[in-house]
């Protein structure tokens, strides 16, 4: 599968989606005013994922910022991989969030609480 | 003369606004279209500001993210004062109290949509935390991201986010359209 790695601006998020090295990380700000726009070949990337999914796919998600149409994308995003889950692998979401701020560790538990699939929370430091 | 006259008086409300700003700590006036690069260069401008004072990481990340929602509320929702007009403005006024952060922002909409708005912000404000934390994730999985490329969670991030009420209001400008006015209130010490 092709590797997808975006860079992240002052509005959207670094982005890597790479199949072969295991690796799947959204990191940075996440506040475009067009979301669809910068998620679509993201979400069609996650669509050819499942299809042929890792045994173990650990997903880490490291937003310093999101603005609230990002939270819709990002829950449409976690329920493909619930849907890998429900298909019989393993994939593990790694929410890391500022150990000062509980609003974005508390994203991270409404996420788990919507979604079916094993959340670990980990604190970082400036 | 009648030039040298005005040109006096507009240095003199030049000053007034200065001192007004000063005395109640505003630190960023504007009224104008509210475009995504606007949003961009307000949130950064306060980011740094923010960044060189002492308030903790907690408050400076709630401010900007307020701000952010707000901002792009206007870009999304306001209308235009009138049929010929087709941008989207605003003001956005945010100032700093001994307590509090208030960030302010203002724009035209259309009569018909009020009762709506307002219904949304009652709702909002009749919650608590928990409350809020529920009804934004039934809206997060029921609702669907509308053209404008809104969710739907604006209001309900703000008052989850800031823990204070919303206070608004509606000033009726015209049989077509009135001025909404939004203040969120941030807290400094949680």
């Amino acid at each position: 599968m092709e590797v997808i790695n975006i860079q992240g601006t002052d509005d959207t998020p670094n982005v890597i989606l790479d199949k072969n090295n295991n690796k799947f990380e959204i990191s940075g700000r996440s506040l475009p005013e067009d979301v669809n726009m910068f998620y679509e070949p993201i979400m069609d990337w996650i669509d050819g994922y499942a299809e042929a999914p890792n045994e173990k796919t650990e997903f880490n998600f490291k937003l310093e910022y999101f603005n609230t149409a990002s939270s819709k994308i990002i829950l449409d995003i976690l329920l493909k991989f619930e849907e890998i889950v429900e298909s019989g692998h393993d994939v593990k979401i790694k929410w890391h969030y500022h150990e000062e701020e509980e609003d974005m560790l508390e994203a991270g538990e409404e996420y788990a609480d919507i979604v079916e699939i094993p959340f670990e929370y980990e604190a970082y430091t400036d | 003369m009648e030039n040298s006259h005005e040109n006096h008086s507009f240095l003199d409300f030049a000053y007034q606004l200065y001192r007004t700003m000063k005395t109640n700590e505003i630190s960023l006036v504007y009224e104008g279209e509210v475009t995504q690069d606007i949003t961009k260069t307000f949130t950064s401008l306060t980011e740094k500001s923010l960044a060189k004072s002492e308030e903790s990481n907690a408050v400076q990340r709630k401010v900007f993210n307020v701000m952010v929602e707000c901002l792009q509320n206007i870009s999304k929702h306001a209308d235009a004062l009138s049929e010929e007009e087709d941008e989207r403005r605003g003001i956005v006024m945010v100032s700093k109290g001994d307590d509090c952060y208030n960030i302010i922002t203002g724009n035209v909409i259309k009569n018909g949509k009020i009762p709506g708005l307002k219904e949304n912000l009652e709702q909002v404000n009749s919650l608590d935390k928990k409350g809020l934390s529920d009804l934004y994730k039934k809206q997060m999985k029921e609702g669907r991201i509308s053209d404008k490329g809104g969710a739907g969670l604006g209001l309900i991030d703000i008052a989850k986010k800031t823990g204070s009420e919303l206070s608004y209001q509606f000033k009726k400008i015209s049989d077509e359209v009135s001025f909404f006015i939004l203040t969120s209130t941030i807290r400094r010490n949680n």
